[in-house]
């Protein structure tokens, strides 16, 4: 592994993505207003939920906005970068091009994973980390240094779970060749996120927490947030990362064993 | 297609964003504040679910690929729009996707005895013309989003602003009669109430105005159906054939 090649190589695909995204500037701007449209939606539906109920699930409305904030930071990030490449990887399958990409003298990985980016998925970034801030003055949080090294190391897991999530489900293509509901399956999950985890019953509490880790993905960061997270339950978290990160990788390399390209 | 089984079972799946809404609202007992039972309420879900299996649309996504690779070309020539080869391709769909609705529902039921319920014939019939109704509104709706291909080739971003509204307001999400009083006023005049929420109550026994609701789902495709055609005809003066 050679990382000062790796960032040469990733600085020509961010500069190559750019340029051929900012071919098509209305479009981002009608994705700007869909992120700002889907943030004021999501934020009414739980106004909803909150206008006769001072609590679900234990959280607060304000707390819960977190959980909003952090859900958006991490779907910016998911259709700026999982969602670009890893509809792509379907793409190579079908037509045979990932012959291209394996003859190339680069992990086949890192080529897949982050050779497109969609720069309309910073606008929902932003937005994120607005209302995040904003939740930070609602709910009066102090920020120091121990804080944020935890809520740093916490969200990165998150990324890490999200980005091993869609990556598990795309390698599956090498056997089915269409997955694309496959995602969009994934996607439904996703959206699950967006409430805290307390606010499901039991059996889907387990559920979301064993079989498909939604609720490491935005619960407990945003329990951080709010100093209320265990340290046991960031430590799981941790780990839980770790292993989706690595099974993943492992998973690609065992899948790449049955790709037999497109015309041989 | 019966030959892309597992891919349409996937859709039916990830089609069950309202069961997880359903499980926070009785969880939470959400539900007494606007007085629906229970039982009402996960009838009300069940039939969420199945309206949004029997009247999703993808047409702007087919007609968006089809046009960039220059597929419209050969299909203009055709003495029939082109546009009733995605209407058949929807039906056909639909119906290869009635057997797994049923699978899920038979475990929702499984998981739920006491919802179990039989609407009676009229109401049946009543409600397959509503949602077949729904259907059309947003067909119409997305094919006018698709004829935008022919200025700005890419038309399923403006498909993906229009559904996010869809998504909030139709009752997917939250049944319409629990939206607070200021959104109510003005919601009935849309066409977002009448994709869902009308006709999930309307199958599910809840209480909504039947005539009011069909009626407005039938001067809504009265409205949109000339605008198609209006759109439609401009934008095939204005289309250029790849490579021509």
């Amino acid at each position: 592994m050679n990382i000062s090649k790796y960032l040469k190589v990733y600085k020509k695909f961010l500069h190559t993505s750019l340029a051929s995204e900012l071919e098509y500037k209305t479009n981002i701007l009608v994705d700007l207003i869909t992120a700002i449209l889907s943030l004021i939606g999501s934020i009414f539906l739980l106004s909803i939920f909150f206008q006769n109920n001072g609590y679900i699930g234990g959280w607060k409305f304000e707390q819960a906005l977190i959980i909003q904030a952090i859900y958006t930071i991490l779907n910016g990030i998911t259709n700026t970068w999982f969602n670009p490449n890893l509809t792509e990887i379907v793409k190579h399958i079908r037509e045979g091009t990932l012959d291209f990409v394996l003859l190339k003298p680069i992990d086949s990985q890192f080529f897949i994973s982050l050779k497109k980016l969609n720069p309309s998925g910073f606008l929902e970034i932003i937005l994120g980390f607005f209302l995040l801030f904003f939740c930070i003055r609602i709910n009066q949080i102090n920020l120091n240094l121990s804080f944020l090294t935890l809520s740093l190391i916490t969200i990165s897991c998150s990324i890490c779970i999200l980005y091993s999530l869609w990556f598990f489900i795309s390698t599956t293509t090498i056997w089915f060749v269409k997955t694309w509901n496959a995602t969009e399956v994934l996607r439904s999950f996703l959206y699950i996120g967006r409430f805290p985890l307390n606010s499901f019953s039991f059996s889907l509490r387990i559920f979301f927490s064993i079989f498909i880790p939604i609720a490491f993905i935005t619960t407990i960061p945003s329990e951080v947030f709010l100093g209320l997270s265990q340290s046991w339950k960031i430590l799981l978290e941790v780990i839980v990362a770790s292993v989706f990160f690595i099974t993943s990788r492992k998973f690609w390399l065992f899948a790449l064993k049955f790709y037999s390209s497109a015309s041989s | 297609m019966l030959e892309y089984r597992v891919e349409i079972a996937l859709w039916a799946i990830s089609g069950i964003i309202p069961f997880f809404m359903l499980n926070i609202w009785t969880n939470n007992n959400l539900n007494e504040s606007i007085n629906i039972s229970d039982v009402m309420l996960s009838r009300y879900f069940l039939c969420a679910f199945f309206v949004r299996q029997f009247s999703v649309v993808w047409v702007v996504f087919s007609f968006e690929e089809d046009s960039l690779l220059g597929k419209v070309s050969p299909y203009l020539i055709q003495p029939l729009n082109p546009f009733f080869r995605y209407f058949a391709q929807h039906l056909a769909e639909q119906i290869t996707r009635f057997p797994f609705a049923l699978i899920i529902a038979f475990f929702f039921f499984l998981f739920n005895p006491e919802s179990i319920w039989m609407p009676n014939l009229g109401i049946l019939l009543l409600s397959i013309l509503s949602i077949f109704l729904s259907f059309l509104i947003q067909f119409l709706i997305q094919s006018i989003v698709a004829c935008l291909c022919f200025w700005t080739e890419k038309a399923s971003s403006i498909e993906r602003l229009l559904f996010i509204p869809t998504l909030f307001l139709s009752g997917l999400l939250a049944p319409v009669v629990s939206f607070p009083a200021y959104v109510k006023t003005w919601i009935y005049l849309t066409p977002f109430p009448y994709l869902i929420d009308f006709p999930a109550n309307l199958l599910s026994g809840n209480e909504t105005n039947i005539s009011g609701g069909l009626s407005m789902q039938i001067l809504w495709i009265l409205l949109l159906f000339p605008l198609f055609k209006k759109i439609w005809s401009e934008g095939t003066k204005k289309f250029t054939a790849m490579g021509s």
